[in-house]
């Protein structure tokens, strides 16, 4: 079974020269998992250890968001909100304007400057949905996951705002965020490095 | 029980009688320098002519040997050139966390796995640990493992954020048997139970080839610095992407887009270019010794390093003694491992005149370790700080100094 892995390599890796970062990789089919050669040559087709998942336990930790919009749940936000809870809970880390925030600053120049090499929402994230989805589970540092679902959108709203790639007045809910252009996006490039002698 | 611990006490006290002294001791810092370092020993006068502590229940490291990491707010460095061998101890194994360390009780931990698979199911350590157990020794490293801005840095400061171990778990292959795959998984997402509750997104392919649930380290249990109870361990890859304290993999046709993998673990490489998903640690070595702090005298002189690849075994360490104008092939420790540190040595001559050395490793790949400037050319004068595996020199002085060589990143 590792013999025929092996053998999928080439055609996975020519597969990946031509695709989007996203499809780089290509499933496996179920039959090709390979089994680690047992002491005694037998392995079971399943142990069966382990419990089966409830609906409960998946609803517990499911919590990632896809730039599918996959994982948002209901709800939305705008950027007099977000504003507010910026300033209470997020400014004393992150700055209240482009020179301040010990610990990442996030407010962009008012006029771009590339020089500086900062890595910013508006010059370096791909996809809106992953601010959704990191201030949610370790936002704010010192309370992390304790936003409400309202909290987070507004805050994701006032930060693509102050960005200029989301309206003042617009409301931002599950279904327009993964929608929202990221300039980066079309930036990212998958890895293209593979050994060899050539440098990368 | 009594007699026995008042029998302790008095050998104890008896024995700290001799020369208990709090002083400032000379440590021998790696092979060369000594240094001042405060301490409290219990030193007598001659160890022959006393008897000394009974057996204990935990081992200690002498008090003569101070190893400490080197510490920031969010990683501790590995001090490379005070270790031996391949393997790091435990408790030096470099950290680098998002959300600090959690406080787990492996009886409250579980490991979800659900998603694309048929049957969506739940595991706890005591059904991990059922499992066809499997072992291996690789290094891990943080694929932000580079400074190079200063002649006084030591090989802790380069490049600290590697480190080597024995890893024991069930292979990631096994649980995926119990659980099934639908046909289009192709990428799994790797959640922690950390404050930052980190994610990667994995391709599938690598966790089938040999991705570990690891739940030992070098003999024992996981330390909650390196994800106790369990957690994802990925041979070869960056750091970053072996979850600690692994709660949850979600199957997925396509890749979740984290914070890490966006924002963070990503690379600027030319024409504006982000580089991204890139996994792969490429070959690297270093010279531990001699190397700075240390002090060295003219005449024969061992130097020593490591050198690894993330993409299979090393197959060659050279060494240049005059800048790199000529390199010679230096021993290889065996055995020489997939994906793991290998120690190198290569006896040397030093007449006592200001030169250079340098080492480079190459891979079974064909892979040979770049120098500073041919990475620049490669990526551009924006590269980003991730992968950078240059070829790093250290000036010797007449005096017997040692210094790093900064090199300029444009």
């Amino acid at each position: 079974m590792r013999a025929n892995i092996r053998m999928l390599v080439p055609v996975l890796l020519a597969a990946a020269c031509r695709q989007a970062p996203q499809n780089t990789h290509q499933a496996v089919p179920y039959e090709q998992i390979s089994v680690p050669p047992a002491d005694n040559g037998r392995w079971p087709q399943r142990f069966g250890w382990g419990r089966a998942a409830t609906g409960e336990d998946i609803r517990a930790k499911d919590i990632d968001v896809r730039p599918d919009g996959k994982g948002l749940p209901p709800g939305s936000g705008n950027v007099a909100g977000g504003r507010g809870v910026y300033a209470q809970k997020c400014a004393a880390c992150h700055g209240t304007d482009h020179t301040s925030g010990a610990y990442g600053r996030l407010f962009p120049h008012a006029v771009p400057d590339s020089s500086k090499g900062e890595k910013l929402i508006g010059n370096y994230w791909p996809y809106a949905t992953t601010l959704y989805d990191y201030i949610n589970r370790a936002m704010p540092f010192n309370q992390p996951g304790s936003l409400s679902r309202e909290e987070v959108y507004s805050v994701t709203a006032y930060l693509l705002h102050m960005n200029g790639l989301w309206a003042e007045k617009a409301v931002l809910d599950q279904y327009n965020l993964p929608g929202v252009q990221m300039p980066a996006r079309e930036r990212f490039v998958p890895d293209n490095r593979s050994g060899g002698p050539e440098i990368k | 029980m009594n007699s026995m611990n008042e029998k302790k006490k008095i050998s104890r006290r008896t024995l700290l009688g001799g020369a208990a002294a709090t002083a400032a001791i000379a440590v021998q810092h790696a092979f060369g320098k000594w240094v001042q370092r405060p301490a409290v020993i219990s030193q007598p006068a001659d160890p022959t002519k006393v008897q000394g502590p009974p057996p204990g229940a935990l081992g200690t490291r002498s008090p003569f040997e101070q190893l400490r990491k080197t510490t920031s707010e969010t990683s501790s460095r590995t001090p490379l050139q005070s270790l031996y061998g391949a393997i790091t101890p435990s408790d030096l194994h470099f950290e680098r966390h998002h959300g600090g360390v959690p406080a787990i009780d492996p009886e409250k931990h579980e490991l979800l796995i659900h998603g694309m698979v048929d049957k969506p199911m739940v595991f706890t350590l005591r059904d991990l640990k059922r499992f066809p157990s499997f072992s291996r020794i690789c290094f891990l490293e943080c694929s932000g493992n580079f400074r190079g801005n200063r002649p006084t840095l030591t090989p802790q400061d380069i490049c600290g954020l590697t480190s080597q171990s024995e890893w024991t778990g069930v292979l990631l292959s096994t649980l995926l048997r119990e659980t099934g795959l639908r046909p289009k998984a192709s990428w799994f997402l790797a959640e922690g139970g950390d404050a930052a509750v980190m994610t990667r997104s994995i391709p599938l392919k690598k966790g089938l080839e040999d991705g570990l649930i690891a739940y030992a380290q070098n003999g024992e249990a996981l330390r909650p610095q390196h994800g106790y109870p369990f957690r994802l361990f990925l041979p070869g890859w960056e750091g970053n992407t072996s979850v600690k304290w692994l709660r949850r993999l979600e199957l997925s046709d396509q890749p979740f887009m984290t914070r890490e993998e966006t924002s963070k673990y990503t690379e600027g490489i030319k024409d504006g270019k982000i580089r991204q998903f890139s996994f792969d640690m490429d070959a690297r070595s270093i010279i531990t010794f001699p190397a700075y702090p240390q002090v060295v005298e003219k005449g024969w002189i061992e130097i020593r390093g490591l050198a690894w690849s993330g993409r299979g075994k090393i197959i060659q360490v050279e060494i240049s003694t005059d800048a790199g104008k000529s390199w010679y092939t230096a021993r290889l420790q065996e055995p020489v491992l997939d994906k793991a540190h290998t120690a190198f040595r290569y006896l040397w001559y030093w007449n006592g005149e200001n030169t250079e050395i340098m080492s480079r490793v190459t891979d079974e790949t064909g892979y040979l370790q770049p120098t500073m400037r041919q990475l620049v050319e490669a990526r551009g004068s924006s590269m980003g700080g991730y992968h950078l595996n240059p070829i790093t020199a250290w000036v010797i002085k007449k005096d017997g100094t040692v210094l790093f060589r900064p090199e300029e990143r444009k």
